[in-house]
């Protein structure tokens, strides 16, 4: 056999969103959402940006007590979906393959394509530049909110964890600043997901095929 | 039969087309019918439409669930960060369900702790009592479920040593506080029995002043602030689930740190 053969026989068609994929956005999408509303709702009884509040009909849970219980009950699903997620995007290859690499020379491209309205959205297979650093950004302040979480929950239980963050309060402002970082990129993810409804539609049945190393070839030849 | 309150001189009826809109808006029965399924919505909820019953017994019972991963979490031998004396916050900060305007004091020379419950000794105590047992110091941050925290130093009989020494269950599931202020908590055996639980009579070295629980206040480095009641008046041992004043208004019942 030939390694041709091999290289071909290795190419397996699949959707662009992989039906684990899909699933596992939407109960996310849902756990985010749980997460920041509540937050919202807890934030407010003792503020860290002073004039800083959030309005009764952007918060879950109609007082603290209730913001909390959706909190602590929202953390498990946000949990266990992130964590099944990364652990089939390392299995799978997918988090490598979509996400990876990115280049400094295409990062300046496709902002300054940004900036010139120019953006390219014909293909929504491939990811540009930009969108693999935002990924990888969620990625990573979702493992933070995680981490300060459990800081801010435990601190005692977890204390060398708190003192690594500078402390309860210092842990809490991270906490604070996860979710910004989050809500951020949910406003722009949510905006151009509506510019290209095709994306929403593929998150929903999946998308176009795709054949998994077609674009590691791609890059292989460039 | 001409009305009554029938003007004489009718209003021109063009006006009637003009405010249309608004007047089908006012509609009673439209007002009615809205007011009545609205009505009908919130008694099929049981509570009110923000909180439907269904949803609040589902988060309760994740609380639950909650509360026993806490327990599972809880090292009883993992101690707190401590701090230098010179970091504690003095006045301690104010904190109740009641503005401080509104503590009552309690006579110190009156006050006794009442015990019941699963504890051979039921003998009430004096602060006398209390101040004859070995004392202990801790210097620990206070954490609200609010999000503030600050240090403070306190000064107290451990709680364990005063549990071994009336002779209470050590096994049994709860400790409960009833206090002056009508502030009813309680925590867990293994929390109590922590080595930085006390029963605390001083803060910063000075006897506790009236708003922060004098005689006698729970001050416990693994609670969240709302778990540590002040002007306690009795204690009981028991393995019935005895609830707290902000548990029965939602919040989670372990609040371990």
């Amino acid at each position: 056999m030939s390694s041709a053969s091999i290289a071909y026989n290795r190419r397996i068609t699949h959707r662009l969103h992989p039906l684990p994929v899909r699933i596992m956005h939407w109960i996310n999408a849902v756990a985010m959402l749980i997460m920041i509303t509540s937050g919202w709702g807890i934030y407010n009884d003792d503020v860290i940006i002073r004039g800083l509040h959030f309005a009764k009909f952007l918060r879950l849970g109609d007082w603290a007590a209730w913001s909390l219980n959706w909190h602590f009950a929202g953390m498990w699903l946000l949990a266990i979906n992130g964590l099944i997620y990364l652990i089939y995007g390392v299995a799978t290859g997918r988090l490598r393959e979509r996400l990876l690499p990115i280049r400094v020379s295409e990062l300046i491209h496709t902002v300054r394509e940004t900036l010139h309205f120019r953006l390219e959205h014909g293909d929504i297979t491939t990811y540009n530049a930009v969108q693999k650093l935002l990924y990888i950004v969620v990625i990573f302040a979702g493992i933070s909110q995680v981490v300060t979480g459990l800081a801010i929950w435990k601190p005692v239980q977890f204390s060398g964890l708190v003192s690594l963050l500078g402390g309860f309060q210092s842990a809490r402002v991270l906490h604070f600043v996860g979710m910004a970082v989050i809500f951020g990129f949910l406003v722009v993810h949510v905006l151009l997901a509506l510019l290209v409804p095709r994306t929403i539609w593929a998150m929903l049945a999946g998308g176009p095929s795709v054949s998994q190393h077609d674009r590691n070839d791609k890059a292989t030849q460039s | 039969m001409k009305s009554r309150f029938r003007p004489n001189r009718l209003p021109d009826p063009a006006v009637l087309d003009d405010y249309l809109p608004l007047i089908k808006s006012l509609e009673r029965r439209g007002l009615i019918r809205g007011g009545i399924s609205l009505g009908a919505l919130a008694m099929l909820t049981g509570c009110d439409v923000e909180r439907p019953a269904s949803v609040e017994a589902a988060l309760l019972a994740i609380s639950r669930f909650n509360d026993k991963v806490q327990a599972l979490l809880f090292n009883p031998n993992k101690l707190a960060p401590t701090y230098p004396a010179s970091m504690i916050l003095k006045p301690p900060k104010f904190n109740a369900y009641y503005d401080v305007m509104d503590v009552k004091p309690v006579d110190g020379a009156k006050w006794r702790l009442e015990l019941s419950g699963l504890i051979a000794d039921k003998r009430p105590w004096t602060i006398r009592d209390l101040q004859a047992l070995p004392q202990r110091t801790i210097v620990i941050k206070h954490i609200c479920v609010e999000g503030w925290s600050y240090i403070g130093g306190w000064s107290g009989v451990p709680f364990r040593t005063f549990l071994e020494y009336v002779g209470a269950d050590l096994r049994a599931k709860y400790v409960a506080f009833k206090t002056a202020d009508n502030y009813p908590s309680s925590i867990d055996m293994a929390s109590a029995l922590h080595p930085q639980t006390l029963l605390a009579t001083e803060y910063a070295g000075e006897t506790l002043a009236d708003p922060f629980g004098y005689p006698m206040r729970l001050r416990t480095a693994v609670k969240l602030g709302y778990k540590n009641p002040k002007w306690v008046t009795a204690i009981e041992v028991t393995n019935k689930y005895p609830g707290g004043y902000w548990e029965s208004r939602g919040f989670p019942w372990f609040a371990g740190l």
